[in-house]
């Protein structure tokens, strides 16, 4: 039975992708894209990844496709004279043979994968308990690769500097976005005030539940994201010009926190990033606390793009 | 077949399909399109190994996973500011092309949707 | 008793992967767009709701149910919202559609 599911799961999969590639139209291949991000959720799942099938589900599927379909809406004139530019069919044969090779090469070392397979299972097994944390991925990406996770939030922070440095001169330091005009009575006005205090308790509970459950910063952080993207949409507040000090202490706080941490570890517990035996769960707990403003911070940011409007001095 | 094996297979088709069209495809919004694709089937191939490393009590190896948390992460950054790199083109130029010289003639579309 | 929650799960579980069905085939046949969100949004809305219903005798905890009911009420303000805004949408583009 789970067989069936799991092989009509992988046909969809490829159709979807098929679509997304293959598909004339480019506003439909971003709403096939998103609707295979959300069965790839159900893929993870079935490969007990409930975590990750989170992680995808908001990330993938929801900031990246809202991200690429506010983006087709702003590319629409130019899909035509992109289509004059299609290579011939010698450069598109010879693409397809190349991801062919690569397909094959791939599916061959899949198959040839070693047979009891290498795990590091045993070994977080066996050390979870000194961590406080009954989640075994918090565990990893706090206490076991924590190194992985700082450095995770300071790529966030660079490539956030790097949407904001596409500002044109005149914007610099100004609001991102343009400003968003709605009906202050509408429809989308009314979601924009019944959802986020929802939506706040669920990222809240998503991120403290990730101690013990399936969850953890970054699903929760992606959710308190959304809620501020909401009300930024539905016109009931303004994108922050990006010069605010606040917004920069935000952005910035969390890695230092971080960071802050680990040279306190390397002082008391003689490496950077250990944690001195039985502080391990408060210190985690600090850390994402740290990191949850900062995350969402990003998020949001990342996908309302660069400023656009000139700041007022 | 198992479900690990099943999902490594379809990830490496994913793979190749998304390299094909990060090739074939002329609009650099579909090559962000197709690089995502293939982004999805390698974290979908490190799902089926990190799968067939259960053990220990869990349904899956942690670590793989752990990094596979991140990768998604940081591929949504990236596809950001690709998008914002796109966007910033098509202002400052009025067109998204990739090549060094913009064809001659380019006739817009009588009736785009 | 347990075999009767389980003839419940199954036919509730079935007419809303039912309706589901229907709302899809309402999608893909239906001329424009006022009906296929006609379509959708009654079908998708007691199809998740007969899912959620034939599921509600299986959850390990009150909590959980709760969550389900919850989750199930989201979908549905989030479906009515969605489909008010396409629709608007819609008519101010193609007032003739």
């Amino acid at each position: 039975m789970m067989e069936a599911l799991n092989a009509g799961l992988a046909l969809l999969l490829l159709a979807l992708a098929a679509w997304t590639i293959v598909g004339r139209d480019a506003f439909a291949a971003v709403a096939g894209f998103v609707a295979y991000g959300l069965l790839l959720t159900l893929a993870w799942v079935q490969l007990s990844g409930v975590d990750v099938a989170l992680t995808e589900a908001a990330i993938g599927g929801g900031l990246t496709g809202a991200l690429l379909i506010g983006a087709v809406a702003r590319l629409r004139d130019t899909e035509a004279a992109a289509r004059a530019e299609r290579p011939k069919a010698l450069t598109r044969t010879l693409a397809a043979l190349v991801a062919g090779a690569v397909t094959v090469a791939l599916a061959i070392s899949i198959l040839a994968l070693p047979d009891p397979a290498p795990t590091l299972a045993p070994d977080v097994a066996a050390n979870i308990g000194a961590t406080g944390v009954g989640n075994p991925i918090t565990a990893v990406l706090l206490a076991f690769r924590a190194m992985d996770t700082l450095l995770e939030a300071i790529v966030l922070v660079f490539a956030l500097i790097g949407v904001w440095s596409l500002a044109p001169d005149r914007a610099w330091g100004g609001r991102p976005g343009p400003l968003h005009l709605a009906d202050p009575n509408g429809i989308l006005a009314y979601i924009a005030r019944v959802l986020p205090p929802i939506g706040i308790i669920v990222g809240m509970y998503i991120f403290w539940a990730g101690a013990d459950h399936p969850g953890g910063k970054f699903q929760g952080a992606t959710i308190l994201a959304a809620m501020w993207l909401l009300v930024m949409m539905a016109g009931l507040t303004d994108a922050p010009p990006i010069s605010r000090a606040w917004l920069r202490i935000g952005l910035v706080a969390g890695p230092l926190v971080f960071i802050a941490i680990g040279l306190a570890g390397a002082v008391a517990a003689g490496a950077f990033l250990a944690y001195p035996d039985g502080y391990a769960k408060p210190l985690i707990i600090v850390i994402e606390l740290a990191l949850m403003p900062t995350l969402a911070l990003i998020l949001a940011l990342l996908l309302v793009g660069a400023p656009q409007r000139a700041g007022e001095r | 077949m198992s479900a690990a094996t099943l999902f490594g297979l379809c990830a490496t088709a994913l793979i190749g399909l998304g390299l094909y069209g990060l090739i074939a495809n002329p609009h650099p919004l579909r090559k962000i399109l197709a690089f995502n694709v293939v982004g999805s089937g390698v974290f979908l191939l490190l799902g089926a190994i990190a799968r067939r490393g259960a053990g220990a009590g869990f349904g899956g190896d942690p670590v793989p996973q752990a990094l596979l948390i991140t990768g998604i992460v940081v591929a949504f950054s990236a596809t950001a500011l690709a998008v914002a790199l796109l966007l910033r083109l098509h202002d400052a130029s009025g067109s998204v092309t990739l090549a060094s010289e913009v064809p001659p003639t380019v006739e817009p579309d009588a009736g785009s949707p | 008793m347990s075999v009767a929650l389980d003839l419940l799960s199954i036919v509730a579980v079935v007419a809303g992967a039912f309706f589901f069905l229907a709302g899809t085939v309402g999608l893909l046949r239906f001329p424009d767009t006022f009906t296929r969100l006609h379509a959708l949004t009654k079908a998708d809305n007691l199809g998740l709701g007969l899912v959620v219903l034939g599921l509600l005798p299986h959850v390990g905890s009150a909590l959980a149910g709760l969550k389900l009911i919850v989750i199930w009420l989201l979908v549905l303000l989030s479906g009515a919202v969605a489909s008010q805004l396409i629709a608007r949408a819609t008519r101010q583009r193609d007032p003739d559609a």
